[in-house]
């Protein structure tokens, strides 16, 4: 589904990441982890198509066969790619349902499918409030103004359950998060699990893949993957901290 | 140099104007207002018209409007007999106002050009009010519309013979929104002084809606004053409508004089126009008073727009709230001053201003100015402006849902927007400007189709992709 193959981004001149390479296919979870400042949330911000600072110097991303580095961002998130946001932006301004409403129809037309009835689309709402356990009301609010830090990583995922992307990526998804709420992201991120669909999670700390078990987990360092395991590499990155590899990379 | 001729010859145009035509001038006038025109005019005659240098105007480069020949009227320049409905019809679904028409600022009406219903309103023309209520036109008329806030109040002051006259007695809710519309439409050049009265009595409530509008692409010049007294414990709601031809020059002053425990909200939307001046004055004269002053532009082309406000907190325990936000595309210039004062003995006054503008283009321009002037020491006041771009965080955020580059944009500008639109109280009202200010963003609002609220022709039913009734 996903193939990196040595990819390498500069932020302003100073390369991040370092030749990359990672393969993803239907029905994984994979972890990506690494101490601050390692590149992950730019990998992240890479897959997703964000411009600007962001230069890929060299390498190659496909995704579904397709090289997408000259794809735009909403080409992107419409073949669908997801990027869970570390910050999520607020939006004053802009309601959660029409924030919705209009991307699932662009996302629709794209495909040459029809609007989504009123139907639909309260039906999808309803169901992914459910799944991350929104009130009513969060739904008429602007986009993440004035959220806890809780209800916009809900929010994130409440917008994964609309969208069913075939390949997710939660950028420090954890982050700001209390146990509980840790644990309503992680049973929604579960609960979207299929056998087409990818996730990649990137996180700081182990606790996160106490409640989503990936397939493989991958340690970042200095913006390169230095080491890639099973689900008991995490495990040990918990007990042995980041150093041991530091030192082998 | 040219223009500095020019510009001193509209000016002495008008003096001349004055000179030969007193008696026409002061036909409808008692011996109050004669005085207060000879003296508006001595004002006028030192100040004459602003120009870049004087203060409040170096930003609005008025002298290319001044340098053309214009038209100017001392008498009603159309038929008695116009059908103003033929020339525009209001067609906001669900919108009742009482509807009071001035054709290139002159006072249009069949029955007498007032009336006075049961509760005592008085709605009509200036000129008839002069006349027939002519204490209290002398009692209100060019008080506080102040001469020397401009060489055009002073000349508004000195020439203008007619406009609307709204009187509120005491103690009486108006239910039906006023809606004023001063059309204007001549197929020469023209320039147009009109003056309106408001008065509100006491613990009594309005809503007015003033309209500019025009319906052809004449170039126009028009120097419109508006005095509305809001006595103690009244509220007015009070809309200002701009869509005006990119050939018009629109100098806009409305004074607000709010007495113990008055509320006033009002809100100016400028949709369109050549080059438009809105200067809001507002004296917080009596206690208790609040003041809620707003306004949208969304400007492009080479359209120029300036709001200029004023606040003048007199009384303790008053607050007023200000808040402008515009979008200015293409080469389209705006500028923003806001002033409030404080003085000595306001103390517990709150006073915030807000000018938040966004630039959609480089060669897009905005001078903005807050400015808090604050001599009593128990006040809380702030103020802030901002200019920015669309926020390139927000557009990653959109785009990252796949919602693509024109509609993400449109998302943002209106959500900017729709802060002051959802202000407006008048619910019909509020959803036309809505859909106007989605046409105006997409590109789509044409001035010679319709103009601000009265068209001939139906509009076309608008379809979003987004939907954003629901925003």
């Amino acid at each position: 589904m996903l193939s990196i193959k040595n990819l390498h981004v500069s932020i302003e001149g100073k390369e991040i990441i370092k030749g990359l390479n990672l393969e993803v296919h239907p029905g994984e979870v994979h972890a990506i982890m690494g101490p601050n400042g390692t590149g992950k949330s730019t990998l992240a911000a890479v897959i997703a198509g964000r411009e600007g600072i962001y230069e890929v110097t060299e390498g190659e991303i496909f995704y579904k066969g397709k090289d997408i580095s000259e794809m735009a961002i909403e080409d992107r998130a419409r073949e669908g790619i997801f990027l869970g946001f570390q910050y999520p932006v607020e939006i004053p301004g802009v309601s959660i349902t029409n924030f919705m409403r209009t991307a699932i129809n662009e996302i629709r037309q794209y495909k040459g499918l029809e609007q989504i009835s009123a139907a639909n689309f309260l039906k999808d709402m309803e169901e992914a409030k459910k799944l991350v356990g929104i009130q009513s009301k969060l739904t008429n609010r602007s986009v993440n103004e004035g959220f806890s830090g809780g209800e916009k990583k809900k929010n994130e995922i409440f917008q994964m359950a609309m969208l069913k992307p075939d390949l997710a990526i939660l950028d420090e998804t954890d982050s700001g998060l209390d146990i509980d709420a840790l644990k309503v992201v992680a049973n929604g991120v579960n609960a979207l699990k299929t056998d087409q669909n990818a996730t990649i999670v990137i996180t700081h700390y182990q606790r996160l893949l106490d409640y989503i078990i990936p397939d493989f987990v991958h340690v970042l360092y200095n913006g390169r993957i230095v080491k890639s395991g099973g689900k008991e590499l995490a495990l040990e990155l918990e007990s042995k901290g980041y150093d041991w590899l530091k030192a082998e990379a | 140099m040219e223009t500095k001729t020019s510009h001193t010859a509209l000016g002495q145009k008008m003096i001349q104007t004055f000179e030969d035509n007193e008696k026409l001038i002061f036909r409808n006038d008692s011996s109050t207002i004669v005085d207060r025109r000879k003296k508006a005019m001595e004002i006028f005659r030192e100040q004459r018209f602003p120009d870049s240098k004087t203060e409040n105007w170096r930003n609005t480069d008025i002298s290319k409007a001044l340098a053309l020949d214009y038209n100017y009227y001392l008498e009603p320049g159309f038929q008695k007999h116009v059908d103003i409905d033929k020339m525009f019809q209001c067609d906001i679904p669900h919108l009742q106002t009482k509807m009071i028409s001035q054709l290139n600022g002159w006072f249009i009406s069949e029955n007498g050009n007032l009336t006075k219903d049961v509760q005592g309103v008085i709605i009509g023309s200036l000129a008839g009010a002069k006349k027939n209520y002519s204490e209290l036109v002398d009692a209100h008329y060019g008080l506080i519309a102040d001469d020397i806030k401009s060489g055009f109040v002073a000349l508004n002051n000195a020439f203008a013979e007619d406009g609307v006259f709204i009187y509120v007695p005491d103690n009486v809710e108006v239910k039906v929104p006023l809606q004023m519309v001063n059309i204007i439409n001549h197929d020469e050049n023209i320039f147009i002084q009109n003056h309106n009265l408001v008065i509100i009595g006491e613990n009594s409530s309005l809503q007015l809606v003033q309209c500019d509008d025009s319906v052809d692409h004449q170039r126009s010049l028009i120097n419109t004053v508006t005095e509305i007294f809001v006595g103690k414990n009244a509220s007015l709601d009070h809309y200002k409508l701009q869509n005006k031809n990119d050939n018009s020059t629109l100098i806009n002053s409305i004074f607000f004089d709010l007495k113990r425990d008055a509320r006033l909200s009002t809100n100016a939307i400028t949709l369109n126009g050549g080059l438009i001046r809105n200067e809001n004055y507002v004296t917080l004269n009596g206690e208790n008073c609040e003041a809620n002053v707003m306004g949208v532009y969304l400007v492009d082309k080479a359209q120029h727009v300036d709001n200029q406000i004023f606040i003048d907190h007199a009384f303790p325990n008053c607050r007023s709230n200000e808040l402008f936000k515009g979008i200015i595309d293409d080469s389209a210039h705006a500028v923003f001053n806001g002033r409030i004062l404080v003085r000595k003995d306001a103390q517990h006054t709150n006073a915030y201003q807000t000018n938040k503008n966004i630039l959609l283009t480089d060669k897009a321009t905005v001078n903005t100015k807050p400015f808090l002037e604050i001599y009593a020491d128990d006040v809380k006041c702030s103020h802030g402006a901002t200019i920015g771009q669309i926020d390139e965080n927000a557009m990653f955020y959109l785009k990252s849902r796949g919602i693509g580059e024109h509609n993400a944009k449109m998302l943002l500008m209106y959500a900017f927007a729709a802060e002051v639109i959802n202000n407006i109280r008048i619910e019909p009202l509020k959803i036309r400007i809505d859909d106007m200010v989605k046409k105006r963003l997409r590109g789509e609002l044409s001035i010679c189709e319709q103009c601000v609220l009265h068209c001939s022709t139906m509009e076309k039913e608008i379809k979003f992709e987004i939907d954003l009734s629901k925003v």
